[in-house]
């Protein structure tokens, strides 16, 4: 008896690590944790009107220029690693004829210029949000984020973080096809 | 570079562990005095170690080297330097160093001082300290590794989370983490005890000051959590049984039982392998804490590291220190039997009412918050269902309040047998008191639940008991002035820190009570120039500004809170936007009469045309808040009082007598 009663404490905690054990291989649960929900998904774009970054920059660009086809809005910014990493492939959007709308993020008009006119200027038009007012409407919690709005001004997607090779082949791409279908 | 001293020192101590963790332990075991010395060395070592690899990467985050991920990640270059200095722990890389570091240096005391315990015992002790600290080690080189560099280093780091910068939090984790890694020295000893197969008063004079002070940490760090809660949050609470706080407030209760139950070992040779029992599930709430803040199981508001790999990891060690130790209780424990007789009506009696009491409300908190999962995980995550607050409010406060009876009530009876009449003899004055101060509230304080009356007797009794108890033993008032002060000067401190620390149970007792029973609260909009009547007084927002702090924008609410046109108090409350995090926060202002709490905070502002001049103004007055912090604070007293006890010094009286005979001190050689 007394025998039992001194194994009674490990073998409540053995069940316990049973438990923990399969909440943590749960995958589909882990996925969930680890994805950011959007509340603007499906929701129309945020009514803004950005300024010019510089008169050498084509933009100064609002709501209603997004409207009538499906366009790209990239946050990005002249001091973020991740945005050059991801440029490029920013690039390749454009390149496929989809227009990309840059949304400058927190910066001085000079480094942003500076920084286009060194790695390439994608954008069709680019809007100084020097003080992340917009940002803020658009629910962007770091650069760089990544938006789909189809030709009814609507976003259909958000991406955060860099836009990879993988996440332009396997996410960015179909949804945009998706998107011109209607 | 410096990071990369950081880096190599770091591995080292992880070697160092390993070898702590093995070869002593053989020794031990052969009796080799050579291979036990060496846990000293290593434990030593390892504290040095340790402390290097912080101070380096405590230097990444004051020079700001974002090449550093994690600097890069928590840190900004304009934020002020006292949060440069806590955003070291901050984060999760930071804090597990800081856990190891701390653990370090507690090993490094039992090497340093330890000289009079058993070497063999010793030994055993450091290597339990060393397998913990290695598996941490281990978990932070292979999945956290806090000197990872960044290339290339990008020129500004994104901030730390604007919630965790305040003084108050800022000392709140290195509070809790001597808390929870001091329940590990109790730990260690409980277990090389096992392995040493004995169990003695000595060993009991060991581990009591240990856990002494971890429990006197953990209170500070835990009130001082609660009360940024109170401040930060901006909702007027001070504790939301959140799983996050639960996971602290469990190791508190059984680390509460577990100081009362040594004291029964130490001086009555009794309850032994349940002491050694206590000693493990404390630390083993400690890990579990750590656990479930850290792997993302708990989906709270304050797991701000969250990775399912890094869950593994500590679910492993977990799994093995906590299953490992309890698989050796379960082989040892029967060989543990102590003599030790008593009666029910003793003080062993009411202390083991006391273990019984704590270990079911540590058992009911554990089960609040691990109740989710579990019906989570037993239907295959097509189930589930939240514990909230009123299941805590409901099963808690009941089995607190024979708890609270029985202290008063503890300290009176003597050892083996005691006189029940003769302490009720002496509780008298405590039952007017309690009497007096239920009718008192009654009588004053209209409204509220009926049981509050009942609530603010029992903290009474609790003080007039405490207090009963230490005059008793001064004689304060049956004898002379002058024996009285006598008796004081002979009276152990620990019975001072004792009555000190009940004393405080009962001043936290009044402002829970206070605080829960009579809060009234108006939440309402208000345009610059409006006012509103509720909760006893009317508010007016007179006016809001905006402005720029060092790292955050700030919009300025001034409330002016007046009674029939009489001022009370001007409170500025401020809603803060940190742009590097995107982030607000708000700043309650809080005007404090000790007696009650008016507390303001100012909202969002409207979003509709009509109200966009109009801000939500939320107004609370919290009776006798401010009592729970200041009870916790002379509990902490009380403990640290405690510790300073000369006999809680092993081996201080032989110390002491030797030195009494050299009039000076020796000059260097």
């Amino acid at each position: 008896m007394r025998r039992l009663v001194v194994i009674i404490p490990v073998a409540v905690f053995a069940a316990l690590v049973g438990v923990m054990v399969s909440l943590l291989t749960d995958s589909e649960r882990n996925d969930n944790l680890s994805r950011i929900p959007s509340a603007l998904i499906d929701k129309p774009a945020p009514g803004f009107a950005l300024p010019q970054v510089d008169p050498s920059v084509p933009g100064g660009f609002a709501t209603e220029d997004l409207k009538g086809q499906v366009s790209v809005i990239n946050v990005f910014a002249s001091w973020c690693v991740p945005c050059l990493a991801e440029h490029p492939n920013i690039t390749r959007i454009a390149e496929a004829g989809i227009p990309v709308y840059g949304i400058n993020h927190r910066d001085a008009p000079e480094a942003a210029t500076e920084w286009l006119r060194r790695h390439g200027n994608p954008y069709t038009a680019v809007g100084a949000d020097a003080d992340a007012r917009v940002s803020l409407e658009w629910g962007v919690t770091g650069v760089p984020e990544t938006f789909i709005v189809n030709a009814d001004g609507i976003i259909v997607y958000k991406h955060v973080g860099p836009v990879t090779e993988d996440a332009l082949e396997n996410r960015i791409l179909p949804k945009l096809r998706e998107a011109e279908r209607g | 570079m410096i990071a990369e001293i950081g880096q190599f020192v770091l591995i080292l101590a992880f070697v160092l562990a390993i070898v702590q963790a093995t070869f002593p332990l053989w020794g031990a075991a052969r009796g080799d005095a050579g291979l036990m010395a060496l846990a000293d060395r290593t434990a030593i070592g390892q504290a040095a170690a340790l402390i290097i690899a912080f101070a380096a990467l405590t230097h990444g985050f004051v020079t700001s080297d974002f090449s550093l991920t994690i600097v890069f990640q928590n840190s900004h270059s304009l934020k002020p330097m006292l949060y440069k200095v806590s955003g070291v722990w901050g984060n999760h890389e930071g804090s597990m160093l800081l856990w190891v570091l701390v653990l370090a240096l507690f090993s490094a005391a039992v090497a340093l001082f330890g000289s009079n315990l058993p070497p063999t015992l010793r030994a055993r002790v450091l290597a339990v300290q060393a397998m913990v600290g290695g598996a941490f080690l281990a978990f932070i080189i292979f999945t956290s590794n806090p000197f990872d560099r960044l290339v290339p280093a990008p020129p500004d780091g994104n901030g730390l989370n604007p919630l965790l910068q305040d003084p108050g939090l800022a000392f709140h984790p290195p509070l809790l983490y001597l808390g929870y890694v001091g329940f590990s020295m109790a730990f260690s000893f409980a277990v090389a005890a096992l392995i040493e197969g004995k169990v003695d008063a000595a060993w009991a004079r060991w581990v009591r000051p240990w856990t002494l002070a971890a429990w006197a940490f953990l209170t500070a760090g835990i009130a001082l959590g609660s009360w940024w809660a109170y401040y930060e949050l901006g909702w007027g609470g001070w504790w939301f049984w959140d799983p996050v706080e639960n996971a602290s407030f469990i190791p508190w209760l059984f680390g509460t039982a577990l100081l009362h139950s040594a004291i029964v070992v130490e001086k009555r040779d009794a309850l032994k392998s349940w002491t050694i029992l206590l000693a493990i599930i404390t630390f083993s709430m400690s890990l579990l804490g750590t656990f479930l803040v850290r792997s993302g199981v708990l989906t709270s508001v304050h797991a701000f590291a969250t990775d399912p790999e890094r869950g593994i990891f500590i679910l492993a060690i977990l799994a093995v220190t906590v299953g490992g130790a309890l698989t050796l209780f379960a082989w040892r424990a029967l060989s543990m039997q102590g003599g030790g007789l008593f009666a029910p009506v003793s003080r062993e009696g009411a202390l083991v009412a006391n273990n019984m009491l704590l270990t079911v409300a540590a058992g009911t908190v554990l089960l609040g918050t691990l109740y989710p999962l579990i019906i989570e995980a037993l239907s295959g995550g097509t189930q589930r269902v939240s514990v909230g607050p009123p299941f805590f409010n409901a099963t808690f406060g009941p089995i607190m309040v024979p708890l609270v009876i029985l202290v008063a009530l503890g300290p009176l009876l003597a050892w083996k047998r005691g006189d029940l009449r003769a302490a009720a003899h002496k509780l008298v004055p405590a039952a007017i008191a309690a009497v007096v101060a239920i009718i008192a509230t009654f009588l004053l304080v209209p409204g509220g639940p009926v049981l509050a009356p009942f609530a603010m007797g029992l903290a009474a009794w609790l003080a007039g008991g405490a207090t009963a108890e230490w005059a008793g033993r001064i004689k304060l008032f049956s004898a002379p002035l002058a024996e009285s002060r006598r008796r004081l000067a002979g009276l152990p401190r620990s019975a001072s820190g004792m009555t000190l620390a009940h004393l405080g149970l009962a001043i936290m007792i009044v402002g829970i009570t206070g605080s829960s029973a009579w809060r009234a609260e108006l939440i309402t909009t208000l345009e610059p120039g409006q006012s509103a009547e509720g909760a006893g007084y009317t508010i007016t927002l007179t006016d809001v500004t905006r402005d720029r702090g060092p790292n955050y924008n700030f919009e300025r609410g001034t409330i002016l809170v007046t009674d029939d046109g009489r001022e009370v108090a001007t409170l500025i409350a401020e809603r803060r936007f940190f742009p590097v995090a995107n982030q607000t926060t708000t700043e309650a202002a809080i005007h404090t009469t000790w007696l009650a709490d008016l507390y303001g905070v100012i909202g969002e502002r409207g979003r509709t045309p009509e109200t966009a001049n109009a801000w939500t103004v939320r107004f609370f007055v919290n009776p006798l808040v401010p009592w729970i912090w200041l009870g916790a604070m002379v509990m902490v007293l009380g403990g640290f009082l405690s510790l300073t006890d000369r006999r809680h010094r092993v081996g201080a009286p032989r110390r002491a007598r030797s030195a009494a005979p050299q009039p000076a001190p020796a000059p260097a050689e």
